[in-house]
């Protein structure tokens, strides 16, 4: 019957999804979650040089990790399914630290926007990145977070015991999503496929309605409140009197901060990616520092005509993947590894979803440097998830703020600023792109190279996620001398 | 205040870069030239724009008041005179609150509609002006905007509100027989269109700050903002201020046009309303809608019609002075002196004058999961309260679960909710048969079968369990209290909560205390009905209490004029004509025959001859053959699913004729049949005022109106009686005395003040 014509309705309502400029394209779909991570390492000589090991649990450690380049959605990845940009992942993990692939016991990613094909993507890719059909492997999601909840969850295999060996990672390809058919269409076409007579199925058929065939996008906005990112954070900006200047600085700040990274090959995470099809992907694509008189013409992507979030000071739709190799330290030592990093004291904290839904890592930074037994000083490197500039504003003015501190906190006094030359010096989401799924691995690793080129002894890594969830965590750096570590 | 808001608002100032057409990020001001201080406003100078904020003192709303209106006036005149201001932001710095609307004593203080008017023009001029202000104001809305705040609104050039569900505007005159008398009736038809205008006007209905957007009410939408580093609401009006700023300059320098553009809609409706012939269809199609809702009771929405009428048709000079010599006779109506009263009595019933409880009720619990039971349930969890709902078999609280899902439901498919608060909210009711989590109750609720012995049981299984704080409250419409309190160990904590049915739509809450009931436990009730959202009327305990003991004898000549072969229908269209929203025989269907039967008999046991009338007999006749009303599908009607129109139960016919009653001539006509019904009501309320069963006059009005829908164009049986006069009344009873004796001996009070013309319920 009609299913041609159903068809062809549907591609003509696909043809004309919103697609115009780059910029616009870039924000088509809010970003699902956003994390900001901080990492830090203090390693300076008059500093403390405690351990931050517990007694009783074993050590463990980032032996290390990688990440495919970031690249804008639909640029050369939009042929790819996720598990392509898994594997590529993963294979580059297993070249850079030839660990072999049978010493690995389980494999975790993380990832949002679920392709349905694939629906455990880790397993998918492990087996395609040539893993042992003996690894089991699971897939975890936690919006912005998800492959920080992927390590933690490794960490929590390691010290439990259960395992020596986890391969971690995340991964979002933004260039195709999920678009389905309307419930009312599926729930005709579920029908139609239980109804046994030529009767029922015109009697189920006769129920259509054009309406039907408009497509369902994948959430673009906050389930509990209805409100999308950008114009979440938006609001967050105006709540922290944040003008559009000091939004569009920052973003110019990463972007540039990015670029010289780049530039200088600081980037050491990236690896090399051959796209089946197309030319080699090295670097990320998604890095643009622009003026400021640039910026400042973009008219306001949410809040419209006089919001402050625009596309140039919010963090685009990115495809990537990434992934680190976690080790129990003894096995890591065994086997001959210097490892990059040990992962400490995390904790995960949640708060309101509509009006703290960026707002997190505000929170979870002083609750992870009250548990690991350090102070904001102590941290040599901080790594924070930029979602959009204003909400990393919004929070550096909140944990200035000792009237935010008491009344939302219940601290006496404020939290106080990290300070700005330790803070996401090789650029940040904004400008290196922000692959939901992927970005967890991306900042810990940042952090974790940043403390071995920068010389520091610890690291604090904090991100926002969707559903007002946020993630920090504390590591310390390996430095040739271990033994006080 | 001010200084320090326009030090905080300091920050880097960055020109032009931003104004226009790219987004109105300049937010930043140089500092106030101007703070001058005056009792209800101040403004301040930013760059080249005037900041008008509006803050009556000692008093949580703004409200337009002689004063606050001159003060105005002169801030005007200096923005105009000054030559470094181009445009101005008007604003509330009062969280919440606009304007209110008029001050209401400025025009109960008016004792000639000549008064009135001139109050009325005196606003025009003002308005008038601003309309024509050279120099753009926009108006800065945050929290209610209604009656004069919403003249005041619609007089600027441009409007910009916050998306608050605070944020309401609207022209809720009519509900106070009156009319929007500062020049709306002529502006709101040109602004939003006719149809909507009519709507705004004629209903009194708020309007929500995103519909108003649509509407063309408003121009630009702001969203309220959470924490920073100061309270939420206080940034959100300084945010409101700083968008609204920006605005002002973009229109002082032309960059933004106040003009919106019309959907193709909006166009041909305007198209349509150009042809004169159209025009007075539509006028024809509003009047007799309005004429079949008023039934010619209230005088102010047709007169509204009129008056917009006349401005569009002769022109706005012939419109004002109409719309302000309207207005001045609106006000000096008994309808709308009515109305007015009531509004006052409705605002002291939703204040707790027994002070706040020692200890907040948090944790609810309501047993029955019935119609009452699950209503009761639901306007508590929509409120956050904590409720445990308790029923005896998992059916009947399915039933009553269900009733609390749809009614919650029923908000989201009218998006006055999202599911996900609907989910939140839903959260808050625990569903369960047995006393499990009592012991943690504040409060219990009881909704059983109106059958003592039951609420005997339920009141001890209860005590069984909970703690010694908590309050045990009965929703009974008859039962006395006392006499459910005698089994109680603790009668001090026992009290009375008379929900009305249905619940959810119901404004009015009866609370009944005994000689016993402690004070602090009144003050827990009226607590929670307040958060409830009730108009709370409290009452001393007696049989019928006060609601149904006025009802009972007005159904006792119910059923006596039913008797005497007055129909059904008729009857129903008697009193719904005089200003009753439910007809009489419809409402014993409504109410439910046995209930009807049940109270008749008992009061009638403790009243005697006062509550005689019809004979009960009626009432057994038809719960013998099943007419119990609506919920059994007959009564008086016959009630079917999905039939509108009802029509007659033919079966009743022969019962009535069983048990016919001569009618007496002299006493039957039409307007005799309709002050039969209502003397008794009233003589009955006046009587629970002269034993104290009512506290004050004014609880007797909101009782009689908001929970038995008596005519609010009469405002309520006191109202009525000042308004009317006792010495009518008096007259009327004596009347209907000589008929029928002792039913319509009128009590000493209302006699006291038949005899004396000065004596007023009303001062």
């Amino acid at each position: 019957f009609s299913d041609f014509r159903m068809i062809s309705l549907l591609t003509y309502t696909l043809k004309n999804l919103p697609n115009t400029s780059k910029w616009a394209l870039r924000f088509c779909m809010r970003p699902l979650s956003s994390s900001s991570q901080l990492q830090a390492a203090a390693a300076s000589q008059t500093k403390s040089k405690k351990t931050l090991a517990k007694p009783n649990i074993r050590n463990i450690v980032v032996v290390d990790g990688v990440r495919t380049p970031f690249l804008l959605s639909g640029t050369s990845y939009k042929d790819l399914m996720p598990h392509d940009l898994a594997r590529a992942a993963l294979s580059g993990l297993l070249h850079r630290t030839s660990v072999p692939k049978d010493v690995v016991d389980y494999i975790i990613f993380g990832t949002v926007i679920q392709e349905v094909k694939t629906s455990n993507v880790a397993r998918e890719a492990a087996l395609g990145a040539g893993f042992s059909d003996k690894t089991p492997a699971h897939t975890v999601t936690m919006a912005c977070i998800s492959s920080n909840q992927a390590m933690t969850t490794a960490v929590g295999l390691i010290a439990s015991g259960q395992c020596d060996v986890v391969v971690a990672g995340g991964v979002e390809l933004m260039s195709d999503i999920p678009i389905r058919h309307s419930r009312k269409m599926r729930k005709m076409m579920l029908d139609l496929n239980k109804a046994k007579t030529l009767a029922q199925r015109l009697s189920i058929i006769s129920k259509f309605r054009l309406n039907f065939l408009s497509p369902e996008l994948p959430a673009v906005s906050e389930f509990s409140t209805s409100e999308t990112m950008g114009h979440s954070a938006d609001r967050l900006a105006a709540a922290f009197a944040i003008s559009r200047e000091e939004q569009d600085e920052y973003a110019l700040r990463s972007h540039s901060l990015a670029k010289k990274a780049q530039d200088e090959g600081l980037l050491s995470d990236v690896v090399p990616f051959k796209v089946p099809g197309r030319d080699t992907v090295t670097q990320d694509n998604g890095i643009r520092p622009s003026s400021l008189d640039q910026m400042a013409k973009l008219k306001p992507a949410f809040i419209k005509p006089y919001g402050t979030v625009t596309a140039a000071n919010s963090s685009f739709l990115t495809d990537g993947a990434s992934a680190v190799l976690i080790m129990a330290e003894e096995k890591a030592l065994a086997m001959g590894y210097k490892p990059k990093a040990y992962l400490r004291d995390f904790m995960y904290v949640s708060q309101d979803p509509k009006d703290q839904l960026l707002l997190g890592p505000t929170y979870a930074t002083p609750k992870v440097l009250e548990k690991a037994g350090l102070t904001m000083n102590d941290i040599d490197v901080f790594e924070f998830h930029e979602a959009f500039s204003g909400q990393i504003l919004a929070n550096l003015k909140a944990m200035d703020s000792d009237w935010f501190a008491q009344n939302y906190m219940g601290r006496k006094a404020k939290v106080g600023l990290p300070p700005l030359e330790k803070f996401n010096n090789w650029g940040g989401s904004l400008s290196l792109g922000h692959p939901f799924g992927a970005t967890g691995c991306r900042l810990v690793m940042a952090a974790a190279n940043r403390l071995r080129k920068e010389g520091g002894q610890y690291g604090l890594v904090a991100a926002c996620a969707a559903g007002g969830q946020v993630f920090s965590i504390c590591f310390t750096c390996v430095t040739d001398k271990t033994s006080y570590l | 205040m001010v200084a320090s808001r326009a030090i905080g608002s300091l920050r880097r100032f960055t020109a032009s870069q931003t104004l226009g057409c790219r987004g109105y990020i300049c937010r930043n001001f140089t500092r106030s030239s101007a703070l001058l201080t005056r009792t209800h406003i101040n403004y301040g100078v930013r760059g080249d724009v005037a900041v008008i904020r509006i803050n009556s003192p000692n008093s949580k709303v703004n409200t337009l008041s002689q004063e606050l209106h001159s003060e105005f006036m002169e801030v005007m005149n200096e923005v105009w005179s000054s030559s470094q201001i181009r445009s101005a932001v008007l604003i509330s710095t009062k969280p919440g609150c606009f304007i209110a609307g008029a001050d209401l004593n400025m025009l109960n203080s008016c004792t000639t509609s000549q008064e009135v008017t001139q109050i009325s023009q005196e606003a025009q001029k003002m308005f008038e002006k601003l309309e024509k202000s050279t120099k753009p104001v926009v108006a800065a809305i945050n929290g209610s905007c209604l009656g004069g705040g919403l003249e005041l609104a619609i007089s600027c050039q441009y409007r910009i509100a916050t998306k608050d569900k605070k944020t309401v505007l609207g022209s809720p005159e009519v509900l106070l027989g009156i009319l929007p008398g500062a020049g709306a009736t002529q502006r709101l038809p040109k602004m939003v269109g006719r149809p909507a205008a009519f709507d705004m006007m004629l209903t009194g209905r708020g309007i929500r700050a995103d519909r108003a957007k649509k509407m063309g009410l408003v121009d630009q939408l702001v969203e309220p903002l959470g924490p920073g580093v100061k309270p939420p609401e206080e940034r959100t009006i300084e945010y409101l201020e700083e968008v609204a700023i920006t605005f002002a300059k973009g229109l002082a320098d032309k960059k933004i046009t106040p003009k919106r553009d019309k959907g193709l809609v909006e166009k041909l409706t305007s198209y349509a309303l150009s042809i004169p012939f159209v025009r007075q269809q539509i006028y024809k199609k509003v009047e007799e809608k309005v004429r079949k809702q008023t039934k010619g009771l209230y005088p102010a929405p047709l007169k509204i019609i009129d008056v917009v009428k006349t401005g569009i048709e002769q022109g706005s000079t012939a419109g004002y002075l109409s719309e302000s010599q309207t207005f001045g006779e609106l006000a000096m109506t008994k309808e709308s002196k009515a109305l007015m009263g009531l509004y006052r009595g409705q605002t002291q019933c939703k204040k707790n004058k027994f002070g706040a409880p020692q200890k907040e009720v948090k944790q609810l619990a309501v047993v029955g999961a019935g119609l009452m039971g699950a209503g009761i349930a639901q306007v508590s969890v929509d409120k956050g309260l904590q409720t445990i709902l308790k029923d005896t078999t998992l059916p009947a609280l399915g039933r009553g679960q269900q009733q609390v899902f749809k009614g919650l439901n029923d908000k989201v498919k009218k998006k006055t909710l999202t599911s996900f608060e609907r989910d939140a909210m839903f959260s808050n009711l625990i569903g369960q048969l047995d006393y499990r989590g009592f012991e943690k109750a504040d409060m219990v609720i009881e909704a059983v079968f109106e059958d003592l012995n039951l609420k005997h049981r339920v009141l001890k299984e209860a005590e069984a369990v909970i703690p010694d704080h908590c309050v045990f409250a009965s929703n009974t419409s008859a039962l006395p209290i006392g006499e459910i309190a005698t089994v109680s160990k603790r009668p001090e904590k026992v009290i009375g909560m008379h929900y009305f049915s249905p619940v959810d739509k119901m404004q009015l809450l009866e609370i009944i205390t005994t000689e016993k009931t402690s004070k602090d436990t009144t003050a827990s009730a009226v607590d929670v009905g307040l958060r409830q959202g009730k108009v709370i009327i409290v009452v001393k305990d007696g049989p019928g209490f006060y609601t149904t003991r006025c009802l009972t004898p007005m159904m006792s000549e119910v059923i006596r004029i039913l008797q005497e072969g007055v129909g059904p229908k008729n009857l129903d269209s008697l009193t719904t004509s005089f200003g009753f929203p439910v007809g009489a025989a419809t409402l014993v269907d409504e109410g439910g025959v046995d209930v009807a039967k049940h109270v008749a008999e008992n009061l009638g046991k403790m009243f005697g001859e006062r509550f005689a009338g019809g004979s009960l007999e009626v009432l057994m006749q038809m719960i013998s053959k099943g007419f119990l009303g609506r919920k059994s599908g007959k009564g008086f009607y016959i009630y079917q699913e999905g039939v509108k129109n009802k029509n007659l139960n033919s079966d009743m016919d022969s019962i009535l004729a069983s048990l016919k009653m001569p009618s007496q001539p002299d006493v039957s006509s039409d307007e005799d049949i309709q002050y039969r019904l209502v003397t008794r009501f009233v003589n009955e309320a006046i009587l629970c005022l002269q034993e104290g069963v009512l506290a004050t006059p004014a609880e007797g009005d909101i009782g009689a109106v908001f929970g038995l829908g008596f005519p609010p164009c009469l405002g309520g049986p006191f109202h009525f009686v000042d308004l009317y006069g006792a010495q009518k009344i008096v007259d009327r009873l004596r009347k209907y005395e000589t008929a029928y004796e002792k039913q319509f001996t009128p009590c000493q009070l209302l006699v006291d003040h038949a005899n004396n013309p000065n004596k007023k319920f009303y001062q």
